[in-house]
């Protein structure tokens, strides 16, 4: 459950628009090994940023009932570094709407107003569409600590929390 | 003015060359999708999502691909469909040409019937009923 790589909701708009913050700090260990010396955000990381914010926004449109799977990374690409000190947005926005199968999303990524990188993907609700295939009853991607999260983010945060 | 049969494939092959990342002249109309084009069962769902937008329509998962057909026991015998799993088949799916796939009706080799032409196929007759 540390594997998240947003701190916070700032806007949420239910199964359509969803805009995530992140604050990149140097006390965080990969930060020293990518690369010693010379600190920089790596870009997959921020991949995986875009696809949580996403991928919540899609579960979300549901009630977190489905196992939402990022099935696809449709298009990735940077335009500059993002280092320590920057506030990173997540900005997602869902294609059309989430339908019965999954939803596609189209990301765009900021530090301030610059723009950093553009990131589309695709998300699968795993047990609408590998049937055949058997998967765990319970919800292993909104699994109950995130839900717990979730809960205390909402009662605590107040104003600042969009979700 | 209804979109004619060429203007489709055009778009039809934008699409897949989108999702693909595969080349134009690699998109003809007899080109299957998994075998020649490489999709994987995932790129369907984008390929999907990609012809609702391009078309304004909507593709329910079961129209394209019947899975219902092929997981149901009166219908697949050793991993084959019997004669009312083809009929019930080829009612669902009109878009499809089945004359192969019949001959050996192993629901492995269904994936074969997916063409580029069945897609446009598809989409026509979506669109015709819009």
């Amino acid at each position: 459950m540390r594997w998240i790589w947003f701190d916070r909701f700032v806007e949420f708009e239910s199964g359509k628009r969803a805009v995530a913050v992140k604050n990149v700090t140097l006390a965080e260990d990969h930060l020293h090994d990518h690369f010693p010396g010379y600190p920089i955000m790596p870009h997959s990381l921020m991949i995986e940023g875009m696809a949580q914010t996403a991928g919540i926004l899609v579960g979300e449109a549901r009630g977190f009932s489905e196992k939402v799977i990022l099935a696809k990374v449709k298009r990735a690409e940077f335009f500059t570094l993002v280092r320590p000190g920057d506030t990173i947005r997540y900005q997602a926005t869902v294609d059309g709407e989430v339908t019965a199968s999954g939803a596609s999303t189209t990301g765009r990524i900021f530090v301030g107003e610059e723009p950093v990188g553009e990131v589309d993907l695709v998300f699968s609700h795993i047990d609408k569409n590998m049937s055949g295939l058997e998967f765990p009853e319970e919800n292993f991607v909104f699994t109950g600590e995130f839900q717990a999260l979730l809960k205390t983010y909402r009662q605590q945060g107040g104003a600042k929390v969009a979700l | 003015m209804p979109m004619s049969k060429d203007e489709i494939f055009d778009k039809v092959r934008a699409t897949l060359v989108d999702a693909l990342s595969v080349d134009d002249d690699d998109v003809r109309a007899d080109a299957t999708v998994m075998g020649d084009l490489g999709a994987e069962s995932i790129d369907f769902l984008d390929i999907v999502f990609r012809l609702e937008k391009t078309f304004g329509i909507k593709i329910p998962q079961e129209e394209l691909m019947p899975r219902d057909i092929l997981q149901n026991p009166d219908y697949v015998v050793d991993k084959k469909l019997n004669a009312a799993g083809l009929a019930a088949l080829k009612k669902a799916m009109p878009h499809a040409d089945l004359t192969n796939f019949e001959k050996s009706p192993e629901i492995d080799r269904l994936a074969e019937v997916f063409t580029v032409g069945a897609i446009v196929k598809f989409i026509e007759a979506k669109l015709a009923s819009k």
